[in-house]
């Protein structure tokens, strides 16, 4: 299998399905000139020319609703919001379009619309463009939530993306878009959503992340188990919405003990539903209350050092494994 | 600024104590050298001096509340001071680790002013918790305390598949409470026979005991003993930690006195071959069958010697439950043949041959080594004479048997040749006392020497 970066991965799949689907076509700002902000879509203006690869004026919810009015119009558009800070401009489309046509029209337009966006902290970008929403989008009926965390999850859920029926936010952690992974070229490689992957096997305790978040978890098992002989089981969500909590019922009735990693807020977050059910499918199984790693109650610190302090560390998932025994 | 009146340390043994009576009540005064409140130690009861003066702005404990040293139970305020917030119920750091009370426990008044504080007495504390599961013995898991269990969800319910009374099971998790771990070295620790008995030392290096279960995670373990010259150091195996700890803590919490009788088994040894004439070989009597069956008739007419001690209260168990020591490669184990006062003796014996079976392939069933109310030692196979053992806790006695030995007697001014057998009641002394021992034993003797009440 080649070994390519996630932003190669990703560029991969929106290759196939164009090649695929005639209907398929990418709308954003600077996607097509300029090769996209993280380089996604580098080359395909040339490949595919301007119909189809569609550089926008900077206005998130116009370029939204035009998604959305395509998809139902029979379309299978892919809108290219730049970052996920800039979404907010575009929620009203999102939430109120998007999410809920398929219901408001007793089931007669479909939108099969995917919204890519960069999404995390990290970088230095300050308070305003630094958000982690996956939880956020992923607290919508009628979404489907996808945050790979690495080049092949990366390919085979936005392929997937653009066979489903109805909207799809697909988040990429922006720290991740460099990382490299082997990735099957089979054109029909295509993964499942709501499928968890457990990384890491382990009997001591459970520890959940999605996107950015499952590199952290990956290294605090190493160090969990370097440092305190514990052996931790690593999941990886790969998609919030359709959520595949068995998977991480079933770990926990084995290590009894779950933590949950994610670089959004806490308070009212996705780490907090994951523990809701942990907590109501597997009472009996705990032998602690359910974790959350999270990000500190703060907007963003600019300062690189607030930054670091405030997103969760490696550290924090140790303590936290700690706290619990 | 509020003066805290703590739970007094009176003796240096006093680790808690109990609020029997407020003797000033909110709103009153309160002088240096008055009398606040009487506090119950497992002692005396005492009378609680204040060594502030003002005026009493929150009790933080009801009355009948039992609360670790250390721990703030009222508090003291200035005229016209307001007393804020939660009272500090945290016990303070250098309280000997103990579960903690919960955070759920209503609070009185939070933030009353002296004006209001007489209108808003401190509700009655919550002394039980309906929740906490029951033992099997009928007894709730923090007994006496008035504290809620601490316990997680998982061991909670293994706990109740176990069957295992919480009563005695130590917490070891953040703030005491009962983790997984915990109730499985709980269930661990009852499959270890408290027998002072000699045991065939493990060869090294010693096999994984029957009992052995996947390892609770821990923190890394103690660095092991480097062996001197001369000598080598053989890692304990779980059971050998099980029989060590629990051992030493009967030895230490368990006050034993000792009796011994020596009993006449003449006739109960014509009456077993007599029984064994017509048996298969799984309906053979034993003489350990005999003792079993004599037993459980005495601890039926002397309930105390199955029964154990706890702080709240002497807790008799309706069931009869009685461990046999068996010696195993690794250790001893002592599974119970349950429901003694039930079975015939015959049943006795097929079950008991069926337990030491079962003990030594390491398939018993968790009632089977956690629900013994009694147990029985027995060395006669070793020709011992007399085995003197150690208290199996919670439990309140243990009979250690002998050999049955060929001795001189005189009977009608003859000397003749009897069979006797030495036996050895160790009680808990907090539990009985020296004269109900001698009836006990004595009942057994009574039994094994006229035997055929042991088939009635």
């Amino acid at each position: 299998m080649p070994e390519l970066r996630m932003r190669e991965a990703l560029r991969e799949a929106l290759r196939e399905e164009m090649l695929r689907d005639d209907r398929v076509f990418l709308m954003g700002e600077d996607i097509g000139a300029y090769g996209g902000s993280y380089t996604v879509t580098r080359g395909l203006l040339d490949e595919f020319g301007p119909e189809r690869v569609i550089d926008t004026p900077i206005a998130e919810s116009g370029v939204v609703g035009a998604g959305i009015g395509a998809a139902i119009n029979g379309l299978r558009p892919m809108v290219e919001i730049m970052t996920i800070n800039f979404s907010f401009v575009a929620f009203d489309q999102i939430i109120n379009n998007a999410s809920k046509f398929l219901y408001m029209s007793g089931g007669q337009f479909n939108v099969p619309l995917v919204l890519r966006m960069a999404a995390g902290g990290g970088s230095q970008l300050g308070a305003t463009h630094s958000h982690s929403l996956e939880g956020l989008y992923a607290h919508f009926p009628g979404l489907k939530v996808v945050c790979p965390s690495n080049p092949a999850d990366a390919k085979g859920l936005l392929k997937r993306a653009f066979r489903d029926e109805n909207p799809v936010i697909f988040i990429e952690h922006s720290a991740l878009y460099s990382l490299k992974g082997e990735v099957p070229d089979d054109a029909d490689y295509v993964l499942e959503f709501g499928k968890a992957r457990v990384l890491r096997e382990g009997t001591d305790v459970t520890i959940v992340g999605y996107g950015g978040s499952v590199h952290q978890a990956l290294r605090s098992a190493a160090m969990l188990e370097d440092q305190e002989q514990l052996s931790a089981e690593v999941i990886d969500l790969r998609t919030l919405r359709p959520l595949d909590i068995d998977t991480v019922i079933q770990s926990v009735k084995k290590t009894n003990r779950c933590v949950v990693v994610e670089d959004d807020w806490q308070f009212g977050g996705f780490a907090g539903e994951i523990s809701a059910q942990v907590m109501e499918r597997a009472f009996d199984w705990l032998d602690a209350p359910v974790a959350r790693v999270s990000g500190k109650d703060v907007p963003m610190p600019y300062n690189r050092n607030l930054e670091f302090a405030a997103l969760p560390s490696e550290e924090d998932v140790v303590e936290a494994v700690l706290a619990m025994l | 600024m509020a003066i805290d009146v703590t739970m007094p340390q009176m003796g240096a043994d006093m680790t808690e104590g109990t609020l029997v009576r407020w003797v000033k009540q909110v709103g009153e005064q309160v002088d240096r050298g008055d009398i606040i409140a009487e506090i119950e130690t497992d002692k005396a009861t005492v009378e609680l001096e204040a060594y502030d003066s003002g005026i009493l702005a929150k009790q933080c404990v009801a009355e009948g509340e039992t609360v670790p040293v250390g721990e703030v139970i009222a508090q003291l305020a200035a005229e016209g001071e307001t007393i804020q917030g939660e009272p500090d119920r945290k016990p303070p750091a250098e309280t000997p680790a103990r579960r903690t009370l919960d955070a759920d426990t209503p609070n009185p008044a939070a933030a009353a002013t002296l004006d209001q504080a007489e209108t808003a007495p401190p509700p009655p504390k919550e002394v039980e918790d309906a929740h906490v599961p029951i033992g099997p013995n009928g007894a709730e898991a923090a007994p006496g305390t008035g504290e809620r269990l601490r316990i997680s969800p998982v061991a909670r319910r293994l706990a109740t598949e176990a069957n295992l009374d919480l009563a005695g099971v130590r917490g070891t998790g953040p703030d005491g409470r009962i983790l997984r771990r915990d109730i499985e070295q709980a269930v661990r620790d009852k499959t270890a026979a408290p027998v002072a008995a000699p045991v065939p030392p493990p060869p090294p290096p010693a096999p994984a005991p029957a009992a052995a279960q996947p390892a609770a995670p821990t923190r890394p373990a103690p660095a092991p003993v480097a062996a001197q010259a001369g000598t080598r150091v053989e890692e304990l195996s779980r059971m050998r930690q099980a029989i060590a700890r629990r051992m030493l803590a009967s030895k230490q919490q368990q006050p034993h006195y000792y009796l011994t009788l020596d009993i006449d088994m003449t006739a109960a040894l014509a009456f077993r071959e007599q029984l064994n004439a017509s048996a298969t070989a799984e309906q053979r009597v034993s003489i350990n069958d005999l003792i079993v069956k004599a037993c459980a008739i005495a601890l039926e007419r002397h309930p105390k010697f199955n029964a154990e001690f706890t702080d709240s209260g002497l807790r008799y168990h309706e069931d009869i439950n009685i461990d046999i020591g068996i010696a195993l490669d690794e250790g001893l184990i002592a599974p119970a043949v349950l429901h003694c006062n039930r079975k015939g003796l015959g049943r006795i014996a097929v079950e008991s041959k069926d337990l030491v079976a079962r003990a030594k392939e390491g398939k018993l069933r968790a009632e089977e080594y956690s629900d013994g109310t009694f147990t029985i030692t027995n060395l006669g196979n070793f020709g011992v004479e007399t085995l003197i053992g150690i208290i199996n806790p919670p439990q309140a006695a243990i009979l250690g048997v002998g050999s049955v030995m060929a001795q001189p007697a005189v009977r009608d001014n003859q000397v003749v040749i009897r069979q006797v057998m030495k036996i050895a009641l160790s009680a808990d002394h907090r539990v009985s006392d020296g004269a109900e021992g001698a009836r006990f034993i004595k009942e057994i003797q009574g039994l094994l020497e006229n035997p055929a009440s042991l088939a009635l």
